[in-house]
């Protein structure tokens, strides 16, 4: 019988906490073998826990952590394609792969991540506009069905099988490998423009008029302004550096000079963050950052900020925090997220980071999240009357016609998601097809009917 | 010092090479420029494990199938991959070891035989090998990687502890022998580390991940150390532990 252990785990908000049983396999076939065990009712994916609510938990059944199964199988340096493990983290792709040249060709906003948790989540980054998601970068990859079987899918091949994969949330297999590109940079910096604007609707017509300029862009939100300050932001828009970019004499061009870490050693009460010291943060960012063009960023200062500082999400206190993000198609977008933010506001509910990017052009995945229009995201301390507060917000999300992120959430409603995400109802289809004992399953699964209910014993 | 560090032109073998704490050796060995010949169970996760020190750190690296309880075939084994490392051949490491069911190893034979086989026979038929390659060429350095599991004799795992013990006696005469010759061996006892050994037990303290367990072996190879405890505050502890006479230590529930 493969070992495991009783956990409390959480995702990265610390909220829900729940008790699971986790297995770490330590060879390829024993992913199989714990599938195949029967000790448990049901098994799900994990790999670093970045994921904010409980889309990698599951209350008291199997947790499969994938993290030591994280070893590159191929990297062809003149096409810049990789193969590797589901384990492989960010991180160690950013080590491995840019000083030859090649950068994530998508990344969220913490190295922290793996290769399988970007495809399940189908993650986006700050140049969806322009690239699309993780999974759109993938060409391949190689998925252990809960029958115990090694299928391999790809757009071209299992092209159902590969979309309902992308975004999936772990619920159709275990990603044992991928195969997908990279993109090919310069140096390892940013060349980035900062822009205050006044209010939301201004945020919103600068992306519009400035975007296809730039391959990431993305604004930070003072959410706490009301009134005509309404949406106050900093737009921070980036390009890769050119090598005729960085000043002559760069030790490195392909990887900056090494920073420091700190950390926060220990959970804080829960009012560290409260409306004053937000406000007070935010209005002293939005002071400092001044309009600026053609500043050279690294890598890591641009797109991993809060990387350097460890266990940031103990900032929130011991009872953690829900992230909400929310997308709006282009026409309602302005309506939805004026009244989100009012809402917001208006509950004094303080949040530190608040970030409004423009999407893209959706890819074919069932349950991919990003769709044309534009999303918000942002940080909510857990407090008594969060979830009720939350409830409203999500019935004005739906009205109109906007949609939350799964792997950020921990508190949308089965029927709210159902309205959401059209293609649900062919995502449980073959989920019954592929899986009639239910073995996959997760904690976000039974929570938004991803599963059939019923289909799982309950531990 | 041996000038360990010192990998260009050189090639280390790596017995048992797909586990955690191998693979971060391994990573030691890469960094330093040697050239990879990497010793485990034929298999997908052999090949992986070699492709990953490959491209991580642009080293050559060769997956070299071998069964350590097919004695038989060791010696052919032993002399191919030589001949492959071309005369390069400076470090060899023994990461081999099986950990089984203490209880189910003393009502099953076959289970205990494998134990001991996997953890000790196994180790003298490759190092035997190892050694009388080292011995006329008056160069190279042998790791030994056992446990602190073999310092004294526990009702919870005794079987997998006197295999470790007989490694570590075995050890110390290859030392003695070898010293003559300018060969350096090394005993490594590491304590708790966090692998699957581990993993789902209760009741451990002082877990080391392997990217730890890994440093402390390459530093006491490094240094031409004979016996090192890795994490080195295991020395303390055994200490301790046997210091305790045999007629209170009998009577404990360890």
């Amino acid at each position: 019988m493969p070992p495991w252990v009783r956990r409390e785990l959480s995702g990265w908000a610390r909220y829900p906490v729940e008790a699971c049983h986790e297995f770490r396999p330590e060879r390829r076939g024993a992913v199989a073998e714990i599938l195949a065990s029967g000790g448990q009712s049901s098994y799900i994916a994990r790999g670093l826990g970045r994921s904010y609510g409980d889309c990698a938990l599951n209350r008291g059944a199997g947790v499969v952590n994938l993290t030591r199964l994280d070893r590159f199988l191929n990297f062809d340096e003149d096409t810049g394609e990789v193969r590797c493990e589901a384990g492989v983290s960010f991180e160690a792709l950013l080590q491995t792969c840019l000083p030859r040249g090649w950068f994530p060709p998508v990344t969220p906003g913490t190295k922290f991540v793996t290769v399988g948790g970007a495809i399940a989540n189908d993650i986006h980054g700050k140049n969806h506009h322009a690239d699309g998601t993780f999974g759109a970068a993938v060409n391949e990859m190689t998925l252990l069905t809960p029958n115990g079987e090694r299928v391999v899918c790809g757009p071209q091949r299992n092209a159902d099988l590969f979309w309902a994969t992308v975004g999936g949330a772990g619920l159709t297999g275990f990603i044992l490998d991928a195969r997908f590109r990279m993109l090919k940079v310069e140096t390892a910096y940013l060349k980035a423009d900062h822009l205050r604007v006044k209010g939301l609707a201004e945020a919103m017509r600068a992306m519009l008029d400035s975007d296809a300029g730039y391959r990431y862009s993305v604004a930070w939100i003072d959410g706490l302004a009301r009134g005509k300050s309404l949406g106050r932001s900093v737009l921070m828009r980036a390009n890769h550096a050119r090598l005729s970019d960085l000043p002559s004499g760069t030790p490195n061009p392909l990887w900056p000079p090494p920073r420091g870490r700190c950390g926060v050693p220990f959970k804080l009460p829960s009012l560290t963050l409260n409306r004053w010291s937000v406000r007070a943060f935010n209005t002293l960012y939005y002071a400092t950052h001044g309009d600026a063009a053609g500043k050279l960023v690294d890598f890591d200062a641009y797109f991993y900020p809060l990387d350097s500082i460890a266990h940031w999400y103990r900032l929130y206190g011991r009872r953690g925090f829900v992230q909400f993000q929310v997308s709006f198609p282009a026409a309602s977008a302005e309506a939805g997220l004026a009244e989100v933010l009012e809402k917001l506001s208006a509950s004094g509910r303080a949040s530190f980071l608040a970030v409004l990017k423009r999407f893209g052009a959706a890819n074919a995945g069932w349950l991919s999240f990003p769709s044309p229009g534009f999303t918000l995201a942002l940080d909510l301390p857990m407090r008594d009357g969060l979830p009720r507060l939350l409830g409203e917000l999500e019935s004005r999300v739906l009205a109109h016609g906007g949609r939350i992120y799964a792997a950020k959430d921990a508190l949308t409603t089965a029927d709210a998601f159902r309205a959401m995400y059209p293609e649900l109802g062919r995502f449980r289809a073959l989920r019954a097809e592929l899986d009639p004992r239910g073995l996959l399953s997760s904690s976000l699964a039974r929570r938004l009917g991803l599963a059939r209910a019923g289909a799982e014993a309950f531990a | 010092m041996s000038g360990l560090r010192q990998g260009a032109g050189r090639s280390a073998l790596i017995f048992g090479a797909t586990s955690p704490v191998a693979r971060a050796l391994a990573r030691e060995f890469a960094r330093c420029g040697y050239e990879l010949f990497l010793a485990g169970r034929a298999g997908e996760d052999l090949e992986a494990v070699a492709s990953d020190l490959r491209i991580r750190h642009r080293v050559s690296a060769h997956a070299c199938p071998l069964d350590a309880l097919a004695f038989e075939t060791h010696a052919a084994f032993f002399e191919a991959v030589a001949a492959r490392t071309g005369e390069s051949l400076y470090v060899a490491v023994f990461c081999i070891g099986s950990m089984s069911d203490q209880k189910a190893a003393e009502r099953d034979w076959d289970a205990a035989r494998a134990m001991l086989d996997t953890n000790y026979t196994a180790a003298v038929s490759l190092l035997e090998r190892t050694a009388a390659y080292f011995e006329p060429r008056k160069r190279g350095v042998i790791g030994v990687v056992g446990s602190v599991a073999g310092d004294r004799g526990r009702q919870s795992n005794y079987l997998y502890g006197s295999a470790k013990a007989g490694l570590a006696a075995y050890a110390q005469g290859l030392r003695n022998r070898l010293w003559r010759s300018g060969v350096q061996v090394t005993t490594i006892k590491p304590g708790f580390l966090d692998t699957r050994m581990t993993w789902g037990k209760p009741g451990l303290f002082g877990v080391a991940t392997p990217e730890r367990a890994a440093e402390g072996i390459f530093a006491a190879l490094a240094a031409g150390r004979d016996v090192a405890y890795v994490p080195g505050f295991w020395r303390g502890i055994m200490l301790l532990i046997g210091a305790v006479p045999e007629r209170v230590f009998k009577r404990l529930k360890l």
